[in-house]
């Protein structure tokens, strides 16, 4: 099990990579212990996004289906589980909630995804299909603003928003400041090293064969659709999780958050990071989000111009991706320098021309 | 007995009859060559069998089971499998993973490695395994989805004219190596232009014209039949060494 740790389909190995990721994990764990409750909070937000890219950063960097609906499944999810928060109730219901939120996002993530797959949609056509998806769900939650608009005694509220259910607790105790801190790094972490073993397991190795030449992976055996629909409802999934944890952090959850603006955003994310690594997508998210959350509370038009502009220069001057372009020349001269191991740099550098195409 | 066996199969692309009511029985163990010239349907009949088309007529059998309906990768998991006319790889995959891919449908574990390495030296590509498949020569890519269509250790290999490409001694080594897998029991069905390879390697010959069966038998008595050799040897060549 612990040798799909590293692999083909991931950039970073043995000793150097693993003691920075837990040298960077220590300073995740110890961070609460030196800033005050307020960074702590806005560090939650931010982590919140992770699961999104990297689902985003599965789906299109390794299976090459880009999906434009991330934002789909973190709605139904998000306004799934304020729905069930506030019929359950609180208290150590939430935890529920939040686990059959994402499966709703899972469950509609696999009828779609089955739809789009079976039905031979690709390329283009896929990220048209989703993003219309997207559209049409926060078209919908945007008219739902009449009293008639409600499940048991949660009502959607329109473009007001959802709000009144209950963040995630465990009994009488709401899991918030550093404790939900710790949570969603215990769950990225969870969601990180899960995602590489998948990616470097026999799965993996087709999910980027059927990326490369699907025609040729089903003549090898392989039933193309059903690695791409798990592939879709895996990275959903992700996108949901996102979603439930947003309106349990917030307590509230608006069609904004699914209209195209918010669509566009992992998009950003994932391309400037570097879609086809899931540590470079980690990492550069991480970045673009506390750039774009510092930003914000100068202007907020700044930073969507900001945004804007990432995704041309990612575009035009480097189309594998900024974390991971820069990330990998620093790799190669390190594995070059130290070892002189001539495979080690040619599967490297086999990785970043693949993403250049 | 028969593993592969199409009966009146007929395939139209709108006003086009690629492939008409054609019947081909590929028997166990032969390695049985389709030839004809351009244009005569070979491909579109691979296909067929394949999967990739699904017939407009007729009826695939494989193992006397029908397979008509079926999706190619069932087909493959039944023991078929095929290297395509145009190389067709994993090109931005190293090598090794491209045989690795096509490995882990039959071996796991230490197994797999080994069959690996036997591979990759048994293709000459052991020196290039971290290449991208698409940086290697046509000819070795070629071989790599021989390699790759190997690896799956079909009881039927279809291959699309793997010899496109080679010079004369590649195209040699490529028909020994079809015929040592043949001797280990494995049935080949193969669509070639190279007559050099057909008569290295073909026990039957069945000639395609215009998507039609045209001629059946030994490679020598198919030369020897005069129509054949008008409509794709041309008359010239037809006692010669051309092709």
């Amino acid at each position: 099990m612990l040798k799909l740790l590293d692999g083909a389909q991931t950039l970073g190995k043995g000793w150097t990579f693993w003691s920075c990721f837990l040298i960077v994990l220590a300073a995740a764990l110890i961070y609460p212990a030196f800033a005050d409750s307020y960074d702590v909070g806005n560090f939650s937000y931010f982590l919140i996004w992770i699961f999104m890219a990297l689902g985003l950063c599965l789906m299109w960097g390794y299976g090459g289906m880009l999906s434009f609906g991330q934002t789909f499944f973190f709605g139904i999810s998000g306004y799934g589980y304020g729905v069930l928060a506030i019929n359950m109730g609180g208290g150590s219901t939430t935890i529920a909630a939040l686990a059959l939120a994402v499966v709703m996002a899972m469950i509609a993530a696999g009828i779609l995804g089955y739809f789009m797959i079976w039905g031979g949609i690709n390329g283009i056509f896929f990220g048209i299909v989703t993003l219309s998806a997207t559209l049409v769900l926060a078209f919908f939650l945007g008219q739902t603003a009449g009293p008639e608009w409600h499940i048991g005694p949660a009502r959607l509220n329109g473009f007001n928003g959802m709000k009144g259910m209950d963040p995630l607790a465990v009994g009488d105790t709401y899991i918030e400041g550093s404790a939900l801190y710790y949570v969603m790094v215990a769950l990225i972490v969870v969601v990180y090293i899960g995602l590489r073993m998948l990616l470097n397991s026999r799965i993996g190795n087709v999910i980027v064969a059927v990326r490369e030449n699907p025609q040729r992976a089903e003549m090898l055996g392989y039933d193309v659709r059903k690695y791409q629909l798990l592939t879709f409802v895996i990275g959903s999934a992700l996108a949901g999780l996102s979603g439930a944890l947003y309106t349990s952090w917030g307590q509230f959850i608006t069609p904004s958050s699914i209209g195209l603006p918010a669509a566009a955003m992992p998009i950003v994310w994932v391309a400037f990071s570097g879609r086809s690594d899931l540590t470079a997508t980690l990492v550069g998210s991480f970045l673009l989000l506390f750039a774009f959350q510092t930003i914000t509370v100068y202007s907020q038009q700044m930073a969507l111009i900001l945004m804007g502009g990432l995704l041309l220069a990612t575009v035009m001057l480097a189309p594998q991706g900024f974390v991971l372009g820069i990330g990998k020349l620093v790799v190669d001269r390190w594995t070059g320098h130290r070892r002189g191991d001539t495979n080690a740099v040619m599967a490297d550098t086999a990785r970043l021309q693949s993403d250049e195409t | 007995m028969a593993l592969v066996e199409v009966k009146g199969v007929t395939k139209s692309f709108g006003g086009l009859t690629a492939v008409s009511d054609v019947d081909l029985a590929v028997s166990v163990g032969e390695v049985h060559c389709l030839i004809g010239p351009n244009g005569a349907g070979k491909s579109t009949l691979f296909k067929l069998i394949v999967g990739l088309y699904p017939p407009t007529k007729g009826t695939i059998f494989f193992d006397s089971l029908d397979i008509t309906r079926e999706r190619p990768s069932a087909r493959v998991q039944r023991g078929m499998s095929i290297k395509m006319q145009a190389p067709s790889v994993f090109k931005e995959l190293p090598v090794r993973q491209n045989i690795q891919v096509a490995l882990q449908q039959r071996f796991s574990g230490a197994e797999r490695d080994a069959e690996e390495e036997r591979l990759l030296t048994l293709l000459n590509l052991a020196s290039e395994s971290g290449k991208l498949a698409g940086a290697l020569s046509h000819g070795q890519q070629q071989w790599l989805e021989i390699g790759m269509a190997l690896a799956l250790q079909p009881r039927l290999l279809l291959l699309d004219e793997p010899t496109a490409g080679m010079s004369p001694e590649e195209t040699f080594q490529t028909g020994e190596l079809v015929k040592s897998f043949n001797a280990e029991g494995m049935t080949v069905l193969a669509v070639e232009h190279d007559m050099a390879f057909v008569r290295q390697v073909a026990q039957r010959v069945t000639v395609l014209h215009l998507g039609k069966t045209f001629a059946r038998g030994s490679l020598e008595s198919i030369l020897e039949d005069e129509k054949v050799a008008e409509i794709y040897l041309g008359r010239t060549q037809a006692h010669g060494h051309g092709h």
